[in-house]
């Protein structure tokens, strides 16, 4: 099987610039979300539509990114 | 790819996907996300977890020779065999091990160029069933360690204090300002945030077109010149833990083709905990960063 319709986009959560990326692979829809700086990926997930693959991954980054303690410099 | 300093150590996609059942050839998948390929991979490519397979799993150190060996005799690679590197995050890990592979000498080993990510944007075929190797006929044989390549601690404390070499500081600007420990998201892994002073910050993604691939020589060229690096120049890259940095060694190394570029693995995750060890926090002062 080959990765079909792949996408990115990239969102804001909390003021973090976020990617989300996506794809169809047989009959499920795949997604997967990094922080765009560095690019560390945040979750990943498998549901059988585009909207809620990536549904899952920005709740889980926005979970994640809401754990993230800004530091005064 | 004829621009870089040393082309053959990259290929690209296609030549993967034409070569990769070749049996003098050795595809392996290396991801931060060590579940990534089971969702679907380059079809014959065996998979490396890059904290149980390519580190020492009780000293913080990367494999000793006699681990390095085992895993490749196990993975079925050989000596001539040539070793084909990628994974997620623009090959963050798949740089990593190379790294590693080039510490202990292998000879033909190369990055598939823009990695997975790529390989799943342009729809090629993906294998889902685990392969494993069958092991290699004659036992790998490594060099001693190439250490002219891996930047130990007091290395990097006698070039901070001396300004002899050009430190590279490769994560995000939050980091380097010293604003988050972690790459947002990542649990805190260090006491201070920062950078090491004197540090120049060129974060590692600068190095890569949106596809993923490496930018081209004389946009590399000048990304790394404005920060004064040529190739006499000594540099020593550095991120958090060691993999970020290895993908920017590699670009400088063999793309741009600086003859004394030096990973320091021990990273922010090192620097950052020491104690006593100086600091600089704050914004860089170079229009790389942004």
């Amino acid at each position: 099987m080959k990765a079909e319709h792949y996408e990115e986009r990239r969102v804001e959560i909390d003021g973090w610039q976020v990617n989300v990326a996506s794809y169809q692979f047989g009959t499920k829809w795949r997604a997967k979300a990094d922080n765009v700086s560095p690019g560390a990926g945040l979750a990943r997930a498998e549901a059988d539509t585009r909207e809620d693959a990536e549904k899952r991954v920005l709740d889980r980054a926005r979970e994640l990114l809401a754990r993230t303690k800004r530091h005064s410099v | 790819m004829p621009d870089y300093a040393q082309p053959q150590v990259l290929v690209n996609t296609e030549w993967v996907a034409k070569h990769g059942h070749d049996p003098n050839v050795r595809v392996v998948e290396i991801d931060v996300d060590t579940k990534a390929y089971d969702e679907g991979h380059v079809p014959a490519a065996i998979a490396w977890a890059w904290n149980t397979q390519l580190c020492d799993t009780v000293v913080r150190d990367i494999l000793p020779k006699s681990q390095f060996e085992k895993l490749m005799t196990e993975s079925g690679v050989s000596n001539e065999t040539t070793l084909v590197l990628y994974g997620d995050n623009n090959n963050w890990f798949a740089a990593w091990a190379f790294w590693q592979a080039k510490i202990y000498g292998h000879k033909d080993v190369r990055i598939m160029d823009g990695g997975r990510k790529k390989w799943l944007a342009e729809g090629r075929e993906l294998e889902t069933t685990t392969r494993s190797a069958s092991p290699a006929s004659k036992a790998y044989k490594a060099t001693e360690p190439d250490l002219s390549i891996r930047a130990f601690l007091p290395q990097v404390q006698q070039v901070q204090k001396a300004a002899s070499a050009i430190l590279i500081d490769v994560r995000s600007p939050q980091e380097f300002s010293g604003e988050i420990l972690a790459p947002p998201g990542l649990p805190e892994t260090c006491q201070r945030g920062g950078h090491i002073p004197g540090a120049h910050s060129v974060p590692w993604g600068k190095a890569c077109n949106d596809d993923g691939t490496f930018k081209s020589r004389d946009e590399l060229d000048k990304l790394y010149g404005t920060e004064g690096v040529s190739q006499s120049t000594p540099v020593i890259a550095y991120c958090r833990i060691g993999e970020r940095s290895s993908h920017t060694w590699f670009a400088l190394k063999y793309l741009v083709g600086v003859n004394n570029v030096s990973n320091y693995d021990g990273s922010w995750t090192e620097w950052g905990n020491l104690v006593g060890a100086p600091v600089e926090k704050g914004a860089a002062k170079s229009a790389t960063q942004a």
